[in-house]
């Protein structure tokens, strides 16, 4: 993994470009787009139609909120409460500040296994660590075990989608991945292979094979955290993440402080409410719940790695901290306008999407110009708040850091954004300055429309500040006499002709 | 349902210098269903734009002339879905980091008598016929900040409907956002364009002749792109098209 820049919640992701400038180049990448507008569309589809059949959806989701905001507000008793449940099943229950520290601990197990490899449940919380990266530097392989997961690695990519991480790739590309690198790090791709959907999985079947049967150690992450059992629960599609989960001897699972739930029973809402969100079915094919090590069957080592890297400073925020409620469900990418458009990598973290674009600023701070302009990188549509299963704001939230980024900025050299804001801001304290300004707008109209300048009903270009506005749009020529102009000229309208 | 009722017009900054035929039709449209308009010229602007750029110190005077402006009103109209989705939701913000209580509390007070045109025509009003002939092809598009800030839902659909001799014909994906999203539309350009031009296709698929929308911000981007294509179509405010009787008046 050499050709992606550092995208996780760790201290090497300085010195990514801002949203707008990756943006632009995703936005120029034509069978990129095709790709994220049919999946985003299919899995659209799928989830309306699984919420739709639902009579208390909004319930649900109510109750979603509400168990995780309880969750959020004792986290500190209810981590102790996971901690001491988990340790009387048996398991290992580290803690990590950061991303260094998680890392450093996990490498430190794999050693202590005398392992040289480990296989890997698809998890963000690793990935946020880049955790493949630490342990490769330590001369460990990881092996990446779901199937998009694993064509990003073979293709030396990175995702692009939190749980569809491929979805930029069509079926014809992940075929040539697959051809050309599956050989290089284990069983090869049948030479005849295809890109029909099933061809392509029994080759990823076949090549993971191998590494499942011969693993020592693998390495997963965890949707639920259940404080009143010690129990931990990954949800997930293939079946991979179960060989991972029950095959080696050892178990290492990097898990973020905030997927805490109270209760065992608290799955009740979640088990419906994560599926339908993510993939759109009403259940998912493999839900995997453990308790510590089992007797006689699955691992026999059970580590949990309790991970803050920045969580608890969210927690801080009386107003971003509703982010810690995300469950990863993915419903916000799949109908942002915005995230279909410039695909996932434009958001310079392994959290794409309006979710990242309110959760990176929030874990790696705003003082790098991604994380400036990430808050920045919405239309505000509000489709991502209506989606989401645990009710996150996330349009309020964006508005909320854009304040944070702005009032950071304040007190040195103005910028002309600055200015103009702050110009603006004194104009609309008071009618009659509007007034003056709609005065001049109007002679500028006039002229403007006038026979001599051709009557020009648009105008084909701006000058700054507008002239983002017109490279592929028209603006319009101010009228010859705005509203309040002609409500004075005709008292209100009743002395004007034709009319009243 | 009050008939005789005064309302005060917020026509908005953006309408008042750039579109003054929406405030226009707003005042025709409700004194020919009764209302006295009243148009209080101390009003300037929402401060929207101030707000979600992250200007929260800037849009402060804004928040404040319309409070005082429009404190005295029983009921505020304006034409525009966004601007009175940031009354709604916003100025309570604004007030409260400012840390002026009093502000918050005659926001707090004023914002539920303010309303978008179509919501003031349904629910307060109490009509869906307004009386309007309009015999063109139209395609509505709903503007994000009505339909999920404000959720009018179909309101502007029951008053398109009720419009005598219009031909209204059903836009693909409709509620997808359209890419204006205020400074968005220039501080991310190319993504604003990119979202514009996918709307501006499924608007001209339709085969109508006009947009209609109830936010002239939408629509002069959606409009902009429309026009650059010499694309022949136009746009409009659900206002106007609503003022249009079998005078022509329009």
């Amino acid at each position: 993994m050499t050709g992606h820049p550092h995208v996780g919640v760790t201290d090497a992701f300085l010195g990514m470009p801002k949203f707008q400038t990756v943006a632009k180049v995703e936005l120029a990448n034509s069978v990129q787009r095709r790709n994220l507008a049919h999946a985003t569309g299919v899995i659209r589809g799928k989830r309306a139609a699984v919420v739709d059949e639902l009579e208390n959806w909004e319930e649900l989701r109510l109750a979603a909120e509400a168990i995780k905001d309880v969750a959020l507000r004792r986290l500190d008793e209810h981590l102790e409460e996971f901690e001491a449940n988990a340790i009387a099943a048996g398991a290992v229950v580290h803690w990590a500040r950061d991303a260094e520290e998680a890392n450093r601990i996990v490498v430190d197990l794999v050693r202590a296994e005398g392992a040289s490899e480990v296989v890997k449940v698809k998890s963000m919380a690793t990935q946020e660590i880049e955790l493949n990266e630490a342990l490769a530097a330590a001369g460990i392989d990881a092996w990446e075990t779901d199937l998009a997961e694993l064509i990003v690695q073979l293709g030396d990519d990175w995702p692009s989608h939190i749980l569809v991480p491929a979805i930029h790739r069509n079926r014809a590309e992940v075929r040539e991945i697959f051809l050309r690198e599956m050989g290089k790090v284990g069983r090869p791709a049948p030479q005849d292979l295809t890109d029909e959907p099933r061809r392509l999985a029994e080759a990823a079947r076949l090549h993971l094979r191998d590494k499942f049967l011969r693993a020592k150690v693998a390495v997963s992450g965890a949707n639920f955290a259940i404080a009143d059992t010690g129990s931990l629960v990954v949800v997930e599609s293939e079946g991979n993440g179960r060989m991972c989960l029950t095959l080696p001897e050892t178990l290492i699972s990097v898990v973020g402080i905030e997927k805490v739930l109270p209760s065992w029973r608290d799955l009740e809402v979640f088990l419906q409410v994560l599926p339908r969100s993510s993939t759109g079915e009403r259940e998912n094919p493999y839900t995997s719940m453990w308790t510590g090590p089992g007797a006689g069957d699955g691992p026999r080592n059970v580590h949990i790695v309790l991970l803050d890297n920045g969580r608890t400073r969210v927690l801080a925020d009386p107003k971003g901290r509703d982010a810690l409620r995300c469950i990863r469900c993915s419903a916000c990418l799949n109908v942002c306008p915005v995230y279909e458009r410039t695909g996932g990598h434009s958001y310079g973290s392994v959290y794409p999407g309006p979710i990242g674009a309110v959760l990176t600023p929030q874990l790696r701070g705003t003082s790098s110009d991604i994380d400036k302009s990430l808050p920045y990188a919405s239309s505000l549509c509000g489709a991502c708040f209506d989606v989401c299963p645990v009710r996150i704001d996330i349009p309020s939230m964006l508005v909320h850091l854009r304040t944070r980024v702005v009032d950071e900025s304040r007190g040195g050299m103005p910028s002309g954004e600055q200015l103009v804001m702050k110009a603006g801001g004194w104009m609309f304290a008071d009618h009659r300055r509007l007034e003056a300004a709609g005065k001049a707008a109007a002679g500028a109209g006039k002229v403007l429309r006038s026979k001599r300048m051709g009557g020009k009903q648009v105008l084909r270009s701006l000058p700054w500040p507008a002239s983002g506005w017109s490279g592929a749009r028209d603006a319009p020529v101010p009228p010859t006499e705005s509203f309040r102009a002609w409500w004075q000229r005709t008292g209100g309208g009743h002395e004007e002709d034709g009319h009243e | 349902m009050s008939r005789q009722m005064t309302v005060a017009l917020f026509a908005t900054c953006y309408n008042d210098m750039m579109w003054p035929e929406t405030p226009k039709a707003v005042v025709r449209l409700l004194r020919r269903l009764g209302c006295e308009v009243e148009f209080p010229v101390e009003q300037t602007c929402c401060g929207q734009m101030f707000t979600n750029t992250g200007y929260a110190d800037e849009a402060l005077p804004a928040v404040r002339n319309f409070t005082a402006t429009f404190s005295g009103y029983d009921a505020v109209v304006a034409p525009s879905g966004s601007c009175v989705g940031s009354i709604r939701h916003q100025h309570r913000d604004i007030a409260a980091r400012a840390g002026d209580r009093q502000l918050e509390d005659d926001v707090v007070a004023l914002s539920p008598r303010v309303y978008e045109l179509s919501e003031f025509l349904v629910d307060v009003l109490g009509v869906t016929d307004v009386g309007a002939h309009f015999p063109h092809r139209v395609t509505y598009h709903p503007t994000c900040h009505s339909l999920r800030m404000l959720r009018v839902g179909d309101r502007p659909l029951q008053l398109l409907k009720a419009v005598r001799g219009i031909d209204l014909v059903e836009l693909a994906g409709a509620e997808q956002c359209c890419g204006f999203g205020g400074t968005f539309a220039m501080k991310n350009a190319d993504t604003s364009v990119a979202m514009g031009s996918d709307k501006a296709r499924a608007v001209r698929e339709t085969g109508a002749e006009i947009l209609v929308a109830g936010d002239n911000s939408c629509l002069a981007h959606i409009g902009g792109l429309l026009s650059r294509q010499r694309s022949g179509m136009r746009v409009m405010h659900l206002a106007e098209i609503l003022a249009t009787t079998d005078d022509g008046a329009a």
